[in-house]
């Protein structure tokens, strides 16, 4: 895969995409990708509050995306189109391709002229079981997030960390001890409900978590069983449950009729033993819906892109290395990383 | 190994001390006796000769991962553990070994007698058989700082617990110059002479800060007043005609500190004083810099012996011709203190730090508002009728320390922290204005809550201007108001001036960079305070 770099032509010219202090804007076809600021066009690549935000004129995104975004945003104006599905905006073709970050999410595909760029928005590589596999899509640019692009983030399977959040219940479960679990409420919760569905006992659920199970549910995604935590909930008639909230949910008085309860969190940060510390929870679980040092290093591989701009985490290091391994890489800036997906959140 | 990694691994999956400590007694009440000697002497910074450097460490390390040096140099930059960072890098393990603690460090300890290129293959072999955690563990071992959030304190009374002992006698043996080389577990906690080692030292009583104004106290006749000094926490131990300086954090200090030798002349044997060591010009103490340049050094240079001279200020006396009087009140030892330095001459390297006399509460507030003339950081309280306690025991020994000095700053730089603040922006560099330039004066990295350093890393995210590495240059927006003890002039700094345990008081998002202090403010600060 080595390749030497003189630049492709396209980048002198009009660039299929662009970096505007909006987000990523597409000429061609006059819309924009993830924009943090409003816009008349917004194409979206999964529903997290940093790439989904309020007041754009108007959306597209995936058929599984949609709900979602319009649960959190409320009235918009807005369409959706399967994977694999084309459009034509303007002089752009326009596809949306898995991207295995959480239900519905996509990596968006942008054709002008014969030159294909790719913005694969979050993801990860491997079956988790609930959503869409992430699918390699051949472009000549690639922009990828990069939130764990360091080699000390290497992802142990899923069944395996399964077991050890498994063992953790069961041994509070056996005490009669609550297990409160820290997850994003869109995907990470999901996918937990998912890995933990053969658990030795009942899962309650913040309400946060819960609402984003009503709208998954509604479009057929198959959930185990959960109990919606209200206010009334008399939570000893649950002993030993599994909470899922989160983790702004811990230490709150919500979390309060819990007592006594064990507190795990469930992030690809938890890698790292300084940051778990720093959460002061009891148990921290590797378990992350973005592409570990491997995973990236095979996306990108399989795009068979020549020019990658890098994005979203350990930008500079890891653009780095993709020049010294023979890609031509460049930091594009983002405002990512402020809200739950945040840099250190949501992973 | 693998049970010393179990309960690495379980001591750091919890953060309450109840359950760390049973969880250490039960190991101690388990493992084999060499292995409990060596968890010993690890928890209480006691740790095996390196047998390789780390520099050799990083380059194998990233060898075996298959990575350049540069990529394992900046991940360890943001991991923040050199010991962590080599074990997520290295390649999953190909069998599984299980040799005990002991062994392990028995094996590391063969590696000094081979030269370097022949400690690679051994090393890298023990990687193979280890799994991530025992690795990190195994890695601790070579790299020494084995911190696993386990306190000398904690480890004390885990091992008085399994041992049914009592934790004032455990944390006393504990002390001092010893190693698992030179002693085993029988002599070093079960013989029956515990003050068989002459340079061991007592273990340090410890005070709490005052939160609100010392009234609350009760009388103030109950209560002895010391001036607080900055300098370092010592205590001299004399026996048989041998001299030993230890510091507070047990290093052994007697080489670093020669004055002291001359006081086996004027002080019997069996002498051991608790006080402070601070640089000297003949009437009071020197700034703390002056010090601060002899405790970088092994063996002292003649002028700096001539420039910076030490002596203690000794505040206590914890054994007087070989009788231990920990359990004495102050009040007694203090008049024993007195009586055994009160003939010395007046260039003997030790003197009684001076008792303050004061009417009442508000006689001693205004005393100690005079702190910084003394040179001295305020005022400490210790109950007239206490023992000297073992460690950090709330109720007899107060530090009622002055304010400290503030000032308005513009944040300038920020760059990532280390370990458990890694991925948040912590370390600052802050500014003062100068007409229309901002002139950098101090760095911080402490103050602030999780939740501030959160939002203040979003910002930094998106308000960078210019990247040097890892420091990242950003928009002067942000005012931070910056606590600190003192105010040196430097002339090593662009700013003239060097201040004393500077850390971030507030984030003043009340004020604008036009609101914050001057280079000129900072001056008249030196002047006054300098």
């Amino acid at each position: 895969m080595r390749r030497a770099g003189p630049m492709i032509g396209g980048m002198a010219q009009a660039q299929v995409l662009t970096f505007t202090d909006r987000g990523i804007y597409c000429p061609a076809g006059d819309f924009f990708i993830d924009p943090w600021r409003p816009v008349d066009r917004a194409l979206i690549t999964h529903a997290h509050a940093d790439h989904a935000r309020w007041g754009h004129g108007r959306y597209l995104a995936t058929h599984g995306s949609l709900p979602v975004m319009r649960h959190r945003l409320g009235d918009i104006t807005a369409e959706s189109v399967g994977y694999d599905e084309t459009r034509r905006i303007g002089d752009a073709t326009v596809s949306f391709h898995p991207a295995g970050h959480v239900p519905g999410s996509a990596q968006i595909r942008v054709e002008v002229a014969g030159e294909v760029w790719v913005v694969s928005g979050d993801y990860k590589l491997g079956p988790d079981g609930l959503c869409e596999e992430f699918e390699p899509v051949r472009c000549h640019s690639f922009i990828s997030e990069c939130t764990f692009g360091l080699p000390v983030f290497r992802w142990h399977p899923q069944n395996q960390v399964a077991g050890e959040i498994l063992d953790w219940w069961q041994s509070n479960a056996s005490q009669g001890r609550f297990s409160l679990l820290g997850a994003y409420s869109l995907g990470k919760a999901q996918r937990l409900l998912h890995m933990l569905r053969d658990g030795p006992g009942p899962i309650l659920t913040h309400g946060a978590v819960e609402n984003v199970n009503e709208v998954l549910r509604a479009q057929g995604l198959a959930l185990p069983d959960t109990v919606r935590v209200t206010p009334d909930l008399d939570a000893k008639a649950h002993p030993g449950a599994l909470v899922i909230a989160p983790p702004s949910a811990f230490g709150s008085s919500w979390a309060r009729r819990f007592a006594q309860a064990s507190t795990g969190f469930a992030s690809g940060w938890m890698q790292l033993r300084g940051v778990r510390r720093r959460r002061a929870m009891d148990r921290g679980f590797v378990v992350s819906d973005h592409a570990d040092w491997p995973e990236l290093h095979r996306a990108i591989k399989e795009t068979g892109a020549e020019n990658i701009y890098v994005t979203h985490g350990y930008t500079d290091i890891f653009a780095r290395h993709l020049n010294e391994i023979g890609y031509n890489a460049r930091v594009v800036p983002t405002e990512f990383g402020t809200d739950e997906d945040g840099a250190e959140d949501a992973a | 190994m693998k049970r010393f990694a179990a309960l690495f691994t379980q001591i750091d999956q919890t953060t309450k001390t109840s359950r760390k400590t049973s969880l250490l007694r039960a190991y101690f009440e388990t493992a084999p006796k060499d292995d409990r000697l060596w968890t010993v002497a690890l928890l209480s910074g006691r740790r095996p000769k390196r047998a390789v450097t780390t520099t050799r460490l990083r380059e194998w390390a990233a060898e075996r991962a298959g990575i350049p040096l540069w990529l394992f140099e900046d991940s360890y930059a943001i991991v923040g553990d050199l010991a962590e960072t080599i074990a997520l890098v290295l390649p999953p393990p190909n069998r599984r070994d299980d040799h005990s603690l002991t062994e392990m460090i028995g094996r590391l300890r063969a590696l000094g007698a081979l030269d370097e290129a022949a400690r690679k293959p051994v090393i890298l072999d023990l990687w193979d058989g280890l799994d991530q955690t025992e690795r990190l563990v195994f890695n601790k071992l070579l790299t020494g700082g084995f911190r696993i959030g386990v306190s000398q304190k904690l480890m004390t009374r885990a091992l008085a617990q399994a041992l049914d002992r009592d934790e004032a006698e455990i944390a006393h043996r504990l002390m001092g110059d010893w190693s698992p080389d030179s002693t085993d577990w029988h002599r070093l906690i079960e013989a029956e002479d515990a003050s068989a080692d002459l340079s061991r030292p007592y273990p340090f009583a410890l005070a709490h800060q005052v939160d609100d104004a010392p009234h609350v106290l009760g009388p103030i006749g109950d209560w002895q007043a010391e001036w607080k000094w900055d300098g370092i926490r010592g205590q001299l131990i004399l026996r048989e005609g041998q001299h030993f300086t230890w510091s507070r954090g047990e290093e052994l200090m007697t080489d670093r500190f020669p004055e002291f030798a001359r006081a086996v002349d004027f002080l019997p044997s069996g002498t051991v004083l608790d006080g402070e060591i601070v640089a000297w010009d003949g009437d009071q103490p020197l700034p703390f810099n002056a010090l601060q340049k002899r405790i970088g050094r092994k063996t002292v240079p003649k002028k700096l012996l001539k420039d910076a001279p030490v002596i203690m200020l000794a505040y206590d006396l914890l054994e007087d011709r070989g009788h231990d009087l920990r359990d004495r009140p102050l009040l007694e030892r203090r008049a024993a203190l007195e009586r055994l330095l009160s003939g010395l001459p007046g260039d003997a390297p030790v003197r009684a730090s001076p008792v303050i006399e004061a009417r009442d509460w508000d006689d001693l507030a205004r005393i100690r508002a005079t702190a910084r003339d003394a040179r001295a950081e305020g005022l400490m309280l210790k109950r007239r009728k206490s023992p000297y306690f073992v460690g950090r025991k709330k109720g007899d020994w107060w530090k009622w320390k002055l304010d400290p000095l503030t000032i308005d700053a513009v944040m300038i730089y920020a760059q990532a922290g280390h370990g458990r603040r890694a991925n948040l922006f912590t370390d600052f560099t802050f500014a003062v204005r100068d007409g229309n330039a901002l002139v950098p004066f101090t760095k911080a990295y402490s103050g602030l809550t999780d939740a501030e350093f959160r939002q203040i890393t979003a910002w930094v995210r998106k308000n960078t201007t210019e990247r040097f590495g890892p420091v990242r240059q950003v928009k002067p927006h942000h005012v931070f108001e910056i606590a600190f003890e003192g105010i040196q002039r430097s002339p090593r700094h662009k700013s003239g001036v060097a201040l004393r345990f500077p850390r971030m008081a507030r984030w003043r998002q009340d004020l604008s960079v036009d609101d914050a202090d001057t280079l000129d403010h900072l001056h008249e600060m030196l002047n006054i305070y300098g």
